[in-house]
């Protein structure tokens, strides 16, 4: 009889991916204030006036965390998802996939239009 | 062990109308049904669309007057507003799973009240924003 010897399943990868989406979560909640404080100063806000807040160091920077954030925290979400309704394994694997190069081309994206 | 209760017949599925009406989820159960919603809408196709928003309304004068004149349209005002309930939604559902984690109002009468809070607070931010918008 073949008795295991080591434990194949279970890296307790699944930890660390719980803890990352709640820091993420964390940093894209602080961004939300931010943009929330910037929006609400109540300055008209005109194509210059748009333009340059983007152009802040400090905004690009926030901004691309926040992306990376919604990606990270976006790949756990969705993964769950997948994992927990799509059963056959060509097709999950696909769709995790797709999840993957869409978040990448989300971040891709927003460092075009954030250094342009 | 009592066998009767074990060959009682018993359903094999849940019928349509049983899920849609008989069985009543809790309201933490909502909350975090529309948590996994919201978070699948916010996914695909709000960050997109916002990407879009934003790439075009940068790239130029006339790219941004675009997007004024386009969020103007009562059509795109009214997605505006389901991508706001779905982002209030999963932030105020996240901020009460963090504490949910952190063990604060984890008995049930303080997790069933928090999730009442959850769902009202977010449809008032949408209210709000919606009539800011409009």
């Amino acid at each position: 009889m073949v008795t295991p010897r080591r434990i194949v399943v279970g890296a307790h990868y699944g930890l660390g991916s719980w803890l990352a989406q709640r820091i993420t979560a964390v940093i894209m909640a602080l961004y939300t204030l931010v943009l929330l404080v910037a929006f609400m100063s109540g300055r008209p806000m005109d194509y210059g006036g748009w333009r340059q807040l983007f152009q802040n160091g400090w905004m690009r920077v926030a901004t691309l965390l926040f992306a990376v954030s919604l990606a990270w925290h976006a790949w756990v979400g969705v993964r769950d998802i997948v994992m927990d309704y799509i059963k056959p394994d060509g097709l999950r694997l696909g769709l995790q996939v797709v999840t993957i190069v869409v978040l990448f081309s989300y971040v891709g994206w927003t460092v075009q239009v954030l250094w342009r | 062990m009592s066998t009767a209760a074990a060959k009682r017949a018993r359903p094999k599925y849940l019928h349509l109308s049983a899920i849609l009406f008989e069985i009543r989820l809790p309201v933490p159960g909502f909350v975090s049904i529309l948590h996994r919603v919201s978070g699948a809408l916010l996914f695909f196709p709000f960050v997109a669309w916002l990407l879009y928003l934003l790439d075009t309304s940068l790239a130029s004068e006339q790219g941004f007057a675009r997007v004024h004149d386009y969020l103007r349209l009562p059509i795109v005002k009214l997605g505006l507003i389901v991508f706001i309930w779905a982002y209030a939604h999963h932030l105020c559902a996240g901020v009460r799973f963090l504490l949910l984690d952190l063990n604060k109002g984890v008995e049930l009468a303080p997790a069933r009240r928090s999730a009442g809070a959850v769902l009202v607070v977010s449809l008032a931010l949408t209210a709000y924003f919606a009539w800011r918008i409009w």
